[in-house]
């Protein structure tokens, strides 16, 4: 449905009879609003990141910064000393592979929680449903020693399978109820056509599912690509932190300076993929890729 | 091209669950058999026991005398239209139509020559590259109907095709449906729950209630010599009058009149009569069996008026009667003639046609 706005005449019961929108004028300022006070702290972000260090500390604080003011320095610091793009493949690696994994592993067992009769059903989501609510401090207590004991410090394994379990229940929960609102006539017209099981839902299932997977796999993606305790303290060896970690042990050039402008220019960094990944899935979120393939 | 049979077939989902209650019945080449009941009668079940998508719990389908219960669905050779027409939503209209053909490994000229030659039938040309997304509730049900046309199949089966289209397309479709199928070959299995299409389609009907086979036969046989009172309620509209009454002697009394009963009835204390609104007529010369009352109630129906009769001397007995719009009658003391030939006899008990 698109919005139409339709020409009504002026209803009697309007209050003012002055011709201003308050309505509109009222909208238009709570979305400026919103706007600004999610965006504000991330716009700071880039902007301290682009400014020299003199015009960072300066006082007064300097909003508008002139030409003499930019400088790149920031990010050709994080790549050339500090070897950024070394945490990024690490993230990147970690972040994709538990994705993947969790989509590969979550979705089957969604469906077949969806569709297939399995005695203990209940049960099973019940058991799920409770992993979701068990506390993350005491998941990794558990997860230090296990670590430990079996010497995978230093590899990413140790990130990327605690990840997968972490993000998997609610891929369950998310693609369980997505199978569920799937009409089960398609499946059965696949097999009366002449799929078999596999082939059913690798090209008639799997196609249908895309919006939802995206949208599982992005929650999926931006924890593991943001996750901080774990990276932290299983992975001491320079060459396998993540970008989260590597930010924060950013150093100044002395101790007691605070390295603001680098801090700025990660952060900025490590969080462009995700704006990118984001816009660049968004229309497969929004669109309702079933439509049209029953009565609607 | 195959005979279908059903022998003994039970479904039971559980102890109290059992839609379909040990049916038996046959559909030949070229043969439209209808499945009609209310809803919740265990249709939808039937069929996807036929097409393998449940298995029965006892019981056989044979398909050209061969047991197909241990195959799946795919190697039956069945094709099935769905209510809700199914088109697979990624696909283009020609991809949706070619689905089950690219499986069987057909030829690439053999398949586009097959899918151009139902989509000429069925009017799809303009439609061939679109996404079933962007056609029309009409258009989606002649993509599925194509896409079981080009199989080929031993046996059709369709389950409510024209339940979610506006009435006036659907009876635009069903007089299509009927002249596609009669060129087809192939046995054809069609369930619905309105009596007119199962009428203006079929050559044999089956009438389900409560999982059991209630009737089967031809439309006509169906109409004229119901086999039960519930068949007899079910098909026919409007309704057929179904009224019990006490017996008296070798007849009955229908308010103050009188209604010979015919000889052959078993003696019992009561009995089931049934007559259908569009058999009352206005006497004629010569007619003897006469009911007389008060309309209090006329809704017009265009080339009929369906009226209400309250029958003189019982104030709770109805009768319902569809007269001629062009009639002249009044509406106190309207007289209505019962010809003896329609009148249907029920056994109050077991409810199965006496006469
Ligand atoms: N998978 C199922 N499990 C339990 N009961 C079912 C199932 N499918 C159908 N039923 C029941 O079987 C009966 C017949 O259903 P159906 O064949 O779909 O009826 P219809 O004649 O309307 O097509 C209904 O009462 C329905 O509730
Ligand atoms: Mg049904």
């Amino acid at each position: 449905m698109t919005t139409v706005t339709k020409p009504t005449a002026p209803t009697p019961s309007s209050t003012s009879d002055s011709s201003i929108p308050w309505k509109r004028i009222l909208l238009w300022l709570a979305i400026a609003f919103t706007v600004i006070f999610s965006l504000a702290p991330v716009l700071w972000q880039v902007l301290t990141s682009i400014k020299t260090n003199a015009a960072i500390t300066a006082d007064p604080t300097v909003y508008f910064p002139g030409l003499d003011q930019l400088t790149a320095r920031h990010y050709i610091d994080l790549f050339r000393e500090n070897q950024f793009q070394i945490y990024i493949i690490n993230s990147a690696l970690v972040s994709v592979i538990s994705t993947i994994l969790c989509l590969a592993l979550g979705s089957p067992a969604a469906y077949a929680l969806a569709r297939l009769r399995i005695p203990g059903e209940q049960l099973v989501l019940g058991a799920v449903l409770v992993v979701t609510l068990f506390p993350y401090i005491l998941l990794f207590l558990g997860l230090l020693e296990i670590v430990r004991a079996l010497g995978l410090a230093n590899n990413y394994l140790a990130l990327i399978v605690p990840y997968t379990a972490i993000n998997l229940p609610l891929t369950i929960l998310v693609m369980r109820s997505f199978f569920q609102q799937l009409p089960k006539d398609l499946e059965d017209s696949a097999k009366v056509d002449g799929y078999n099981t596999l082939q059913m839902l690798w090209q008639i299932v799997l196609p249908m599912t895309l919006p939802a997977l995206v949208t599982t796999g992005i929650l999926a993606f931006i924890f593991a690509w943001n996750e901080f305790l774990f990276a932290l303290t299983f992975m001491t060896r320079e060459s396998m932190k993540t970008i989260p970690v590597a930010a924060a042990q950013l150093g100044g050039t002395t101790l007691f300076e605070v390295p603001y402008g680098p801090l700025a220019a990660s952060t900025v960094v490590g969080t462009l993929p995700l704006v990118l990944l984001v816009l660049f899935f968004q229309r497969r979120i929004v669109q309702g890729l079933t439509a049209g393939s029953v009565k609607g | 091209m195959a005979k279908l049979e059903l022998q003994n077939l039970t479904k039971a989902y559980s102890q109290k669950i059992v839609p379909v209650k040990d049916l038996s019945l046959s559909v030949e080449d070229g043969e439209f058999l209808t499945l009609v009941g209310p809803s919740g009668c265990g249709k939808s079940t039937i069929l996807r026991m036929i097409a393998g998508l449940d298995q029965p719990t006892e019981g056989r389908v044979l398909i050209g005398g061969k047991d197909v219960n241990p195959l799946a669905p795919g190697d039956r050779n069945i094709a099935m239209v769905f209510q809700s027409y199914a088109l697979y939503p990624h696909m283009s209209v020609q991809q949706n139509i070619a689905s089950g053909l690219k499986l069987r490994n057909l030829a690439t000229g053999d398949i586009q020559k097959r899918v151009q030659d139902a989509s000429r039938v069925l009017g799809l040309d303009p439609l061939l590259d679109r996404r079933p997304a962007k056609l029309s509730g009409g258009q989606r049900q002649r993509v599925a109907l194509a896409r079981a046309l080009v199989r080929n199949p031993d046996v059709f089966l369709l389950d409510e095709p024209l339940s979610n289209l506006d009435a006036l397309l659907r009876e635009q479709v069903r007089a299509d449906l009927k002249q596609i199928f009669e060129d087809q070959q192939s046995p054809v299995v069609y369930v619905t729950h309105d009596q007119t299409e199962a009428m203006t389609l079929s050559s044999k009907v089956a009438v389900l209630s409560d999982g059991y086979l209630q009737q089967l036969g031809s439309p006509n046989e169906i109409y004229k010599t119901p086999a039960n009172r519930f068949v007899a309620s079910f098909i026919g509209s409007p309704q057929m009058n179904i009224i019990p009454l006490e017996r008296v002697n070798n007849a009955v009394l229908l308010g103050d009149s009188k209604v010979d009963l015919p000889t052959n009835l078993p003696a019992k204390s009561s009995v089931i009569m049934g007559i259908r609104p569009e058999h009352l007529r206005l006497p004629r010369e010569g007619d003897h069996q006469i009911v007389q009352g008060n309309v209090f109630l006329v809704e017009n129906l265009g080339m009929s008026d369906l009226i209400s009769l309250r029958v003189h001397g019982d104030d709770n007995l109805t009768l319902r009667a569809l007269l001629p719009s062009d009639a002249t009658w009044s509406r106190e003391n309207l007289k209505l003639a019962l010809p003896p030939e329609s009148i249907h006899w029920f056994d109050t008990e077991t409810e199965a046609r006496l006469n």
